[in-house]
């Protein structure tokens, strides 16, 4: 063998059409997913009256603009709302694109459908208009989001222009702790990094923890690469992957699939492979994190005390917290524990896959919560799942709201929102000023985080609640 | 594409950290057709108080912002989502530049396809562009040389230089890349050859949703 390699540089090579002069790569691209937003790349395409060069590699699916009071259309109010999801329609018809679309059983988030379907593979380029593409990188591909101008550019040629990015890896050794999830893992790196820290790079989480993850959780990492500025995150595919991907509607079947499985196996770095950035984090020290601020990097363990302004000797540094605390209408060196808040959100492409489910499910079960909100399955698919585990009714049982699949309000673009000036506990990815609905103010954490936090009506710590759970032996 | 080379124009100051598209742009906005001028949703929120009422003491609210060509403003700018829609408002709100420690990828990228200029300064730098861009001052930005000046503050700046050349030229991507083609096809045919699975069985087997 040649000299060592990163799992990065073996997929990137196998996809290089084209080198030029100034390094910038062609890349092939194997799955493309549009959504309502692809409006304007489809708009560009027809300025250019050009035609989408390979349509059974594009694949539709409403999820940003959907109601998730019910599956019909006509119940969409807001007739722009309306006018998206036909877009999508009429967008990919007229293309000979593959659409899941509102009514379709096989419906759900992209990041969530495309594992769930089987669309995505260890070893492939995949580029959606959405950032959370770097999901699923999850099975060892390359994936990222990519603007407007970029969607109709692979629309029109199925390839990319890309530079190639600088490689970095996260290690996470020993084991993590019963009660600390995915999310944790990327809410510290985040806070420790910053959300530009990775900026720049490509991500490979590695270590004995990471490969412990199962495949869902797997995905709630590489899905929060973005959030510390990652161009993407990927696992190296195991036994995990496989098992996960076998039979699935769009796996490969049969000799076809031991083929793959084959060549997947070797989609891992080499030993001796250089990383341009080496980070170690010791899996032990993690511990159930949220966010008090308005950058993912704002997180912090939940027996904390908010940050005060003036300790930070960096001017810069105080500046910031002191908006971010003024945004999110908090004092001070408060404690996190003491923090009410008026809703919570359970849902979106980054936490609300079945095992998300299940966790906050757990910690709900024969209790109540405090205040109200909405639980929005991640797929169709998972909300089947859910309901015949009966989780539909715990989550009823509780005082929240059951809804159909969606983006929801991780983005409010359907109109679920945060009301102004109220406070969220929520199961997403940003907690950007207004990112939930103007004036909204959101706290992220992991689903069974959101649970306690809905349980107690304020933030919590899940272990303390799940030391004395009614439902006991439950552990989320 | 309009080429870019040397661009003299007034500028403004947006001290702050991690703007990020969804401040750029709230969600909401984007439901809308390009043509409705995506200007006059740059910022939205972040520009008006809790009653909604412009907020006089915001940066982009100041007398004479509304003439600025150029914004200067902390790290992390474009942070977050994808969306292209971020570029469009500054865009059509007359932007032709932005300067910043560090940017978004995705934004940054969208920002080289729409003209826009994201020039990455030290952080120093930003601090001493800022201060004097309190109010709004002509800024003279030259992408050949990589320099830039307003009043007595002159810095380098950098930028990609595959980005570079695209904005000096005006170039648009889909034209490089059609020069391509046969290259392309040649590619797919041994791809598939070589990862014949990797092709979505599944597409011809399921029908249309
Ligand atoms: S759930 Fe949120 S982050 Fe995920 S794709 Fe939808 S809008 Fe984007």
């Amino acid at each position: 063998m040649s000299t060592p390699t990163t799992l990065f540089d073996k997929v990137w090579r196998a996809h290089e059409v084209h080198r030029s002069e100034s390094g910038q790569s062609l890349l092939w691209v194997d799955r493309h997913f549009v959504h309502e937003g692809s409006f304007h790349a489809f708009n560009k395409l027809a300025e250019r009256e050009l035609p989408v060069a390979r349509p059974a590699l594009t694949f539709g699916i409403a999820d940003h603009y959907v109601p998730t009071r019910s599956r019909s259309l006509e119940q969409v109010d807001d007739a722009k709302v309306r006018s998206m999801i036909e877009q999508l329609s009429d967008n990919t018809q007229r293309h000979g694109v593959t659409l899941f679309g509102l009514d379709d059983p096989r419906q759900g988030i992209v990041h969530v459908m495309g594992p769930e379907q089987g669309l995505t593979l260890p070893g492939l380029i995949m580029v959606c208009g959405d950032s959370h593409t770097a999901t699923h990188g999850a099975f060892g591909s390359i994936a990222f989001g990519i603007g407007a101008s970029e969607v109709a550019h692979v629309l029109a040629t199925q390839t990319l222009w890309q530079t190639r990015p600088k490689v970095m890896r996260i290690t996470l050794e020993g084991r993590l702790d019963p009660g600390v999830t995915a999310k944790d893992i990327a809410l510290t790196w985040i806070a420790r990094l910053g959300a530009d820290g990775a900026r720049g790079y490509a991500i490979e989480y590695a270590g004995e923890a990471i490969r412990a993850l199962s495949m869902e959780a797997r995905l709630t990492l590489c899905n929060l690469s973005i959030e510390g500025g990652g161009r993407c995150g990927m696992i190296a595919p195991d036994q995990t992957t496989f098992d996960y991907l076998k039979d699935r509607p769009y796996s490969p079947r049969g000799e076809a699939f031991i083929e793959a499985c084959a060549y997947w196996s070797t989609l891992s770095s080499d030993p001796g492979a250089t990383f341009d950035l080496e980070i170690v984090i010791d899996a032990a020290e993690i511990v159930p994190t949220v966010t008090w601020g308005v950058s993912p990097e704002e997180a912090l363990p939940i027996d904390r005390c908010v940050p005060v302004p003036d300790e930070s000797d960096d001017r810069a540094k105080a500046r910031q917290i002191r908006d971010s605390l003024d945004y999110m209408g908090l004092t001070p060196g408060q404690k996190l524990t003491d923090i009410a808040i008026d809703r919570v959100f359970i849902g979106s492409c980054t936490n609300a896959r079945i095992e998300d489910l299940r966790a906050a499910a757990a910690v709900l079960s024969g209790r109540k919560s405090r205040v109200p909100g909405i639980v929005s399955p991640g797929s169709t698919q998972v909300k089947r799942q859910a309901e015949a585990e009966g989780l539909d009714r715990i989550f009823v049982e509780a005082g929240l709201e059951w809804r159909h699949s969606g983006c929801s309000m991780c983005v409010g673009m359907n109109g679920d929102m945060v009301p102004k000036g109220e406070r969220c506990a929520s199961t997403t990815n940003r907690n950007f000023k207004g990112r939930q609905g103007p004036g909204a103010r959101t706290h992220l954490m992991s689903p069974a985080m959101v649970a306690a936090a809905a349980v107690e009506g304020r933030l919590s710590d899940v272990r303390a609640l799940v030391a004395t759970s009614p439902s006991s032996g439950d552990t989320p | 594409m309009k080429p870019l080379d040397i661009l003299t124009a007034p500028g403004i100051g947006l001290p702050a950290a991690n703007v990020d598209t969804d401040q750029l742009i709230p969600a909401r906005f984007m439901k809308e057709p390009r043509s409705v001028g995506y200007g006059q949703f740059l910022l939205f929120d972040v520009r008006r108080d809790a009653q909604g009422e412009l907020d006089a003491d915001f940066a982009l609210n100041k007398p004479g912002a509304e003439r600025a060509e150029v914004l200067v403003s902390r790290r992390n700018f474009g942070a977050g989502s994808s969306r292209e829609a971020a570029v469009y408002a500054l865009v059509d709100g007359g932007f032709r530049c932005v300067i910043a420690p560090s940017f978004g990828d995705i934004f940054a990228s969208n920002a080289v396809n729409n003209g826009l200029l994201p020039a990455v300064v030290e952080e120093d730098d930003a601090e001493r562009l800022l201060a004097v861009l309190a109010d709004v001052q002509d800024i003279k930005i030259d992408l050949v040389e990589q320099r830039l000046r307003v009043a007595e503050v002159e810095v380098g700046f950098s930028i990609n230089p595959v980005w570079r050349t695209k904005l000096l030229n005006g170039w648009d991507d889909i034209d490089m890349t059609r020069q391509h083609q046969g290259e392309i096809d040649a590619f797919a045919t041994r791809y598939a050859e070589r990862f014949p699975w990797a092709r979505a069985p599944g597409a011809e087997l399921i029908g249309k949703g």
